[in-house]
């Protein structure tokens, strides 16, 4: 086709003749390994397109020799995995939580399923170590804010806290002493010296002694007198150094100004009893669970509503 | 005189309706963007009243040499052009990379989000740096191998600024949050209206061009241009069809809904890749190899039957991008077999440029130009076997959705495109300003060592990262439940985003030396420095592979 054709000298091989721009081609044949591998990858997706779906259908059936189906696959999947657990669900339904460390292995199991469905449910706020941050709980210490015990806890993930229109939600709340002039500022001052005395944060002063006064008056009937806290109304230990919201002096003078009022869902409305006892059984086992309180019947003091409470929300 | 009037007068209307567009704009962001085009039709009146030789001027100002045989000014505002958006490009690259690492680096302003900022990377590499670099290039090649100088001239100069003008439009509108949301086609309904008007006019300046050639045959590298120019332009005007919400506002809606439109974007998005990245830079290989190397083509027949199964097969391997979701299968089936069909037609355009080199591999030791085009050549190929084996399904529920996608992106980013851009461009700076060399050759061979190991570091980071993401995934406990939350992948990632961003400052680190290298080129200067070895090329000593036979 053309007429300009050399030997290239340092190759051997015969040019094509063409030339553009000083730019030659040579006549190399295509390599061989080069166009077998070429056909082989032709080969395997013909062979390809006839074991699996190629073909559209209009019922949108699989096709191919397998009538294999990415759909049904998942199903297998799914049927599988559920046919695995059923017994396990099975027995964790028709156990009462309190029963749970009694059999090991179910334990064992609802433990692992706890930690799942944590993974996917409670790790945004209470962190994927479970180690919370500021105003969500740590749940690896033993510092409980309504209780650590597995029955407890599994409450708590069910009802949730000061969760809206849920009747059977863990609520109380503190009042907002300075917003509300139950407390004037200089007081407010005084009682957030005696809490920080309480824990071992600041020396005895005068301050304190007129906040110990105050506290006694408006604050021990939920924290307690000596500060140690009252689960009954998730009201927090005051002297154990353990802090929801921060422990520092501009931080108690906020949270007793202006209150808390710390929120968790109602988990019942979003997932299963299984799931909920899984979780409890999970968050129970990460550290700081209780056992089952002794058999006392406890005090049936309900008027949460007026008691004040540092808030709190979070099973812990 | 009258031509005058009636070209100023055309700008001034231009402006006047880009004024009334603005003054009655349904939102902000459009407002803004009419703004930028009452502004450039302004510049362009009074360009065109003042009667100045602006193309003059301008060679002055860039020391351009007199006009010769082609016509090479806009080529000469593309080299320029394509170096400064390759700067901005990576650097907001190193940026985003940052960001992942320290999201503090957001900012916490709307406009600086990652968000943001991803699509005014992307799209400042691929359609600013890169689709410079293409247009520039095949400008030059068209010309010279068709011996016969750019057809309608002033379209061509109407190409490269119209060009830019579209890549501002969409820069500012990603920065602006105007979005049609379809990755690497995001600039909205009238930006793309304005890409199809500046691309249809590409396509009668290089048609034209060919057409008064003056050799018989067309030159592959042009083939690879025409179906580059000619795809690009079928891809966008499919996936760009949509409606506007009103005809003085930003937003408008897909033509397309749900897995339909899907598919018509990654069928686009694939393409993009594929004859934009793939077809148009193979293209520039096809010149500047031979050139550089000053050998003839390896092999004439793998050029056509690589170039017509390449894009035969690539058009088809969209549906890749959609394994595992509401595609329907049959189509996942037909998207991993054209995919694995590539593999052979991608690596015929590596085994072309690297036999090239069959009697001048010498110059691999001797020429740093060669030496990143070798480079180019080498990441061409891994990610060409990358590609295909990620198509494949069983592969590809590991690596979707992953950072490996990240790394195969780049080691074909960085490597290939940059990498055969940055050769292309020291081969064309002194050819163009009529110079006797580059300003440095050294220079060249830091920036090819800077890139390499800032390309090494990112793929190989991003390769880790992205099979340790899908491996913590999918992983189960022996009770059968997933073992690792989401946020504790995010934070396994870390280290793998600094060394990826410790690859990135060595890239930019080396793209910089190119500029200035390119600069000072361009100025006139030569370093005076050692040459690069002792050893001069020995042909005598280079023995190229056994010849075969031709059948």
């Amino acid at each position: 086709m053309a007429d300009n054709k050399r030997i290239d000298h340092p190759t051997g091989t015969e040019t094509v003749g063409h030339e553009w721009d000083g730019i030659e081609e040579l006549n190399t044949p295509l390599p061989r390994w080069w166009l077998w591998t070429f056909y082989a990858t032709v080969v395997f997706a013909i062979g390809y397109c006839v074991v699996y779906p190629t073909i559209p259908t209009a019922n949108g059936a699989p096709g191919g020799k397998l009538n294999w189906s990415s759909r049904d696959e998942l199903e297998k999947t799914l049927v599988a995995r559920q046919t695995e657990l059923k017994p396990i669900h099975a027995a964790l339904a028709a156990t009462d939580i309190a029963a749970l460390p009694g059999k090991p292995e179910l334990m064992s199991q609802a433990i692992a399923g706890g930690a799942a469905a944590f993974k996917v449910h409670c790790v945004q706020c209470h962190g994927s170590g479970a180690v919370g941050s500021k105003g969500y709980p740590n749940l690896n210490d033993d510092d409980w804010l309504w209780g650590g015990d597995l029955a407890t806890l599994e409450k708590t993930i069910a009802d949730g806290i000061r969760q809206p229109e849920h009747k059977a939600t863990r609520f109380s709340q503190m009042p907002a002493f300075g917003r509300d002039g139950i407390l004037q500022p200089a007081q407010v001052d005084d009682v957030t010296s005696y809490v920080r005395v309480l824990a071992k944060q600041e020396r005895p002063s005068t301050s304190s002694a007129r906040g110990g006064s105050l506290y006694s008056a408006n604050c021990a009937v939920c924290h307690g007198p000596d500060g140690t806290g009252m689960r009954s109304q998730g009201a927090p230990n005051l002297t154990d150094g353990i802090w929801l919201y921060g422990g520092d002096r501009d931080t108690i003078r906020q949270t007793i100004t202006n209150s808390r009022y710390g929120v968790m869902p109602a988990w019942n409305l979003h997932l299963d009893t299984v799931t909920i006892r899984m979780l409890a059984a999970y968050v129970h086992s990460l550290g700081g669970g209780e056992a089952a309180p002794a058999p006392t019947p406890a005090p049936a003091d309900a008027t949460a509503a007026a008691a004040p409470a540092e808030a709190a929300n979070g099973g812990g | 005189m009258e031509s005058l009037v009636m070209r100023s007068g055309a700008w001034l209307l231009a402006a006047l309706l880009a004024f009334f567009a603005l003054a009655f704009s349904a939102d902000s962001g459009f407002a803004i963007h009419m703004g930028i085009i009452m502004l450039a039709a302004l510049i362009a009146l009074w360009a065109t009243m003042s009667g100045a030789d602006y193309g003059a001027i301008a060679r002055g100002v860039l020391r351009m040499p007199d006009p010769g045989r082609y016509d090479d000014d806009p080529i000469r505002w593309g080299v320029i052009a394509t170096v400064f958006w390759g700067l901005a490009g990576f650097l907001v690259g190193l940026l985003i990379a940052l960001q992942l690492a320290y999201p503090v680096l957001n900012l916490g302003l709307e406009w600086t989000t990652f968000g943001r900022l991803r699509p005014l990377h992307t799209s400042a590499v691929i359609f600013a740096f890169g689709g410079n670099a293409l247009i520039c290039t095949s400008f030059y090649i068209v010309q010279r191998t068709c011996r016969a100088r750019l057809a309608f001239p002033a379209l061509a100069r109407f190409v490269f600024w119209g060009y830019q003008l579209f890549i501002v439009l969409a820069a500012t509108g990603y920065l602006l949050g105007i979005t049609e949301g379809k990755e690497y086609a995001e600039p909205e309904w009238y930006v793309d209206l304005w890409l199809t008007v500046v691309w249809v006019s590409y396509l009668a300046v290089f048609v034209g061009t060919i057409v008064k050639r003056s050799e018989p045959h067309i030159y592959v590298a042009n083939w690879f241009f025409l179906s580059f120019i000619v795809t690009v332009a079928m891809l966008h005007l499919v996936n760009g069809l949509s409606m506007p919400v009103s005809l003085l506002g930003s937003k408008s809606y897909a033509a397309f809904s749900g897995v339909q439109d899907a598919l018509t974007q990654w069928w686009y998005g694939h393409n993009a890749v594929g004859f934009f990245l793939t077809a148009g830079f193979l293209a520039m290989m096809y010149y500047f190899v031979p050139k550089q190397a000053e050998r003839p083509i390896y092999s004439y027949r793998l050029s056509i039957i690589h170039f017509w199964s390449l894009i035969f097969l690539y058009i088809w391997a969209g549906p890749h991008h959609l394994h595992y979701t509401a595609l329907p299968d049959w189509a996942q089936t037909l998207g991993m077999v054209f995919s694995v069909m590539l593999w052979m037609p991608s690596w015929g355009g590596m085994i072309n440029g690297l036999m090239t080199l069959n009697g001048a591999w010498d110059k691999i030791r001797t020429d740093p130009i060669i030496r990143m085009m070798v480079m180019a050549l080498a990441f061409y190929g891994m990610s060409t076997f990358e590609g295909p084996m990620m198509s494949i399904k069983s592969v590809n529920s590991l690596s979707h959705y992953t950072d490996w996608t990240i790394g195969h992106v780049h080691s074909g980013a960085l490597g290939w495109n940059g990498m055969i851009t940055f050769a292309a461009l020291y081969y064309l700076t002194p050819r163009l300003w009529n110079r006797q060399r580059l300003y440095s050759l050294r220079m060249v061979n830091w920036h090819f060592w800077l890139s390499t190991v800032g390309i090494v570091l990112y793929a190989a980071s991003m390769w880790v990262a992205g099979i340790m993401q899908g491996l913590m995934w999918r992983e189960y406990g022996a009770d059968g439940y997933l073992v690792y939350s989401f946020a504790e992948v995010v934070a396994a990632m870390f280290p793998m985003y600094l060394i990826r961003a410790a690859g990135g400052v060595l890239y930019l680190g080396g793209a910089l030396v190119m500029a200035y290298n390119i600069w000072m080129t361009i100025a006139g200067q030569l370093r005076s420095e050692q040459p690069m070895t002792e050893t001069p090329y020995n042909e005598a000593a280079d023995r190229p592979l056994v010849p075969a036979a031709a059948e």
